[in-house]
């Protein structure tokens, strides 16, 4: 599935919150066409390593080069502009504006139409409006939610925001989609629709970063998977290797106990 | 109501609908004259005070940052227009050229302002603009050495009315047998005005910028993520709502003849804020209504507080300006106890106060 050659390298990454070493050292790359996950037990720093990505936080070391270029200390929506999109651990909807609203405000980054075009509505702006529209509502059918288009975000059911969020995000057109615990909260049949969503997008050739703590979820569907553990890279690795790793089970369950998940 | 105007729902009621507001809005200076002409004086102040509502509506309900200096602008367009067509400096430059001007100083200094408070919002972002429009105020008024040139708290006067050609806005005229006075001129050319500004705010709302600000207003951090500039996006709303104040203040200039920065003193930043609340912010419709309500309720008050009083109990008891005030605090305090998002709310903003519920 993956094609080879490399979309996000990080290379020495570090970040300190006063006294607390959230990341230390961390480094890893993903190829393009990839699903990437990133595990950890709680407080590991995956979240601050997203955060560190998409340019919320400033790393005190370290480089990340995307797609050939560096990417280091971008704001948040230059990030977004170069292609990474993101979806967040706790939902962050604009929760009072409809759905289709949501995803078409994804739409802003690839789209150019300023004041005097808002103001004069030229042929270009009512085509691009036009546009926007449109591309809107086929990523809500993409993602399954086009029934509710109308319906308020935060009047959606739980999973479907997740899902939401996802349409919102790929709108910006990202070339890696990062998704901070998409599962999270989700009942077995909302994850395993997830899955095959998961894996549509990665057929439609976007490359995703995955933070998750459904382990079966992660087992199945990552390429590869960096572990995490106090700010530190413990393991890398294809699902196997990672849940053999001995580090990953201490980390995981404090001692010397098999992690056989992949029937759980 | 809404069925009233949405011309594809129901077109011939629609039109017709609009084609009697419009005839309305014609005919009202001379229904207005005929009670007298200061009522055209106070529908004129009420279309400026529109015109700054739409404006502070941009920043406030469009963005939601919380301006409290909004009036600085107002002053700036209104002494660039005094300064540029006044003996003061003895230029004497068109209006239609000095009003776009005043927009883009105005404009500027909104930008001056929303440049280092980018970082702030809420209360913090109120006290910045809240100095801030003091800041220009006693500038106004100290501007008088060591060159004079706003000449101080004693203001600008003999400033120039609108002309074009030999067309004096302030002559008054007859034409067709009826009486074209200065203030019934000024009130269709701000009719125009007016139409053009509301086209200007109900496109913005509903347009690509439109929405970054909405989101901006919404989750900050989630419109970041999702690539919108916010720096530029919250810079655009303040230059913009900027921009309405500047237009506004060269047309007060013009009206009036004189200003001082007396006329710009923070109550007048509070009440146009109060018209925005009391309305429906981030409701366009909502937001005119409230600037007209607001404009026009203490003026009816000041005609009939001293009258009914004297009716009522044989002589006045309370001053009248002491209890217009009283009574119009009265009505913005019941006002938001019962009806917290305006008269007519805007459909977002009344989501997002039921869910503070």
């Amino acid at each position: 599935m993956t094609n080879g050659h490399t979309l996000l390298a990080a290379k020495g990454i570090t970040k300190r919150f006063g006294g607390v070493q959230a990341l230390a050292d961390v480094g890893f790359t993903i190829n393009h066409g990839e699903i990437y996950g990133l595990i950890g037990p709680n407080g590991a720093g995956k979240t601050s390593l997203f955060n560190v990505l998409t340019g919320i936080y400033i790393p005190d070391g370290g480089e990340f080069t995307f797609d050939g270029n560096a990417l280091m200390n971008l704001k948040p929506n230059d990030v977004a502009s170069r292609g990474i999109a993101r979806t967040f651990q706790n939902i962050r909807l604009f929760g009072n504006l409809s759905a289709l609203e949501n995803v078409m405000i994804g739409r802003h980054v690839r789209t150019r139409a300023g004041v005097w075009g808002a103001i004069f509505r030229n042929a270009s702006t009512r085509a691009e409006e036009q546009a926007i529209h449109k591309r809107a509502y086929e990523l809500l059918e993409y993602v399954g939610v086009a029934k509710r288009a109308n319906s308020l975000a935060k009047h959606l059911a739980y999973g479907d925001q997740r899902r939401l969020e996802i349409a919102r995000a790929l709108a910006t057109e990202p070339k890696l989609l990062a998704l901070d615990e998409p599962a999270a909260g989700m009942n077995a049949t909302e994850t395993a629709a997830l899955k095959g969503l998961l894996n549509e997008i990665r057929k439609d050739g976007i490359t995703i970063l995955l933070i998750e703590h459904d382990m079966k979820l992660v087992m199945s569907i990552c390429d590869r998977v960096l572990v995490l553990d106090y700010g530190k890279k413990i393991a890398e690795g294809t699902a196997a290797e990672v849940q053999n790793d001995p580090k990953v089970i201490q980390a995981y369950l404090g001692g010397e106990v098999s992690l056989n998940l992949k029937g759980a | 109501m809404r069925d009233l105007f949405d011309t594809k729902r129901n077109p011939k009621l629609a039109w017709a609908g609009i084609a009697m507001v419009v005839v309305a809005l014609l005919v009202l200076p001379f229904a207005l004259a005929y009670v007298g002409t200061a009522w055209v004086r106070i529908t004129n102040l009420a279309i400026l005070y529109v015109f700054l509502a739409l404006g502070l509506n941009i920043v406030v309900g469009f963005a939601g940052l919380l301006d409290l200096g909004y009036i600085a602008f107002y002053a700036v367009g209104a002494y660039v227009y005094a300064l540029l067509a006044s003996p003061h400096f003895n230029l004497h430059l068109p209006f239609w050229l000095i009003l776009p001007l005043g927009a883009g100083v105005a404009c500027f200094f909104g930008v001056l302002l929303g440049a280092p408070t980018l970082k702030l919002r809420g209360d913090y972002l109120a006290i910045v603009t809240l100095g801030f429009g003091e800041i220009i105020r006693i500038f106004l008024n100290n501007l008088s050495q060591p060159i004079n040139i706003t000449n101080g708290p004693q203001g600008i006067t003999l400033i120039d009315p609108f002309r074009i050609g030999d067309f004096n806005f302030a002559k008054r005229e007859t034409l067709l047998g009826l009486d074209f006075t200065g203030p019934i001129k000024y009130y269709y050319f701000f009719l125009v005005v007016m139409v053009i500004v509301i086209v200007i705010n109900l496109r913005l709302q509903d347009s690509r910028i439109g929405r970054a600000w909405e989101a901006i207003r919404e989750d900050e951090v989630a419109a970041r993520a999702m690539g919108i500039n916010t720096r530029n996006v919250k810079l655009l709303a303040f230059a913009m709502g900027a921009s309405f104040g500047g237009v506004a203040g060269g047309m007060f200039s013009a009206i009036q003849g004189f200003i001082s920065p007396e006329s710009f003193v923070l109550v007048e930043s509070v009440m146009v804020l109060a018209m925005v609340v009391l309305g429906g912010m981030g409701n366009i419709w909502g937001v005119i209504l409230g600037a007209v309500l607001l404009s026009f309720v203490p003026e009816v008050l000041r005609y009939t507080v001293a009258p009914l009083q004297e009716a009522i109990f044989g002589r006045l008891l309370l001053d009248p300006e002491v209890i217009r005030m009283l009574l119009f605090g009265l009505a913005l305090v019941l006002m938001m106890l019962f009806r917290p998002a305006g008269i007519l709310p805007s459909a977002v903003r009344k989501r997002e106060l039921e869910t503070v519920k």
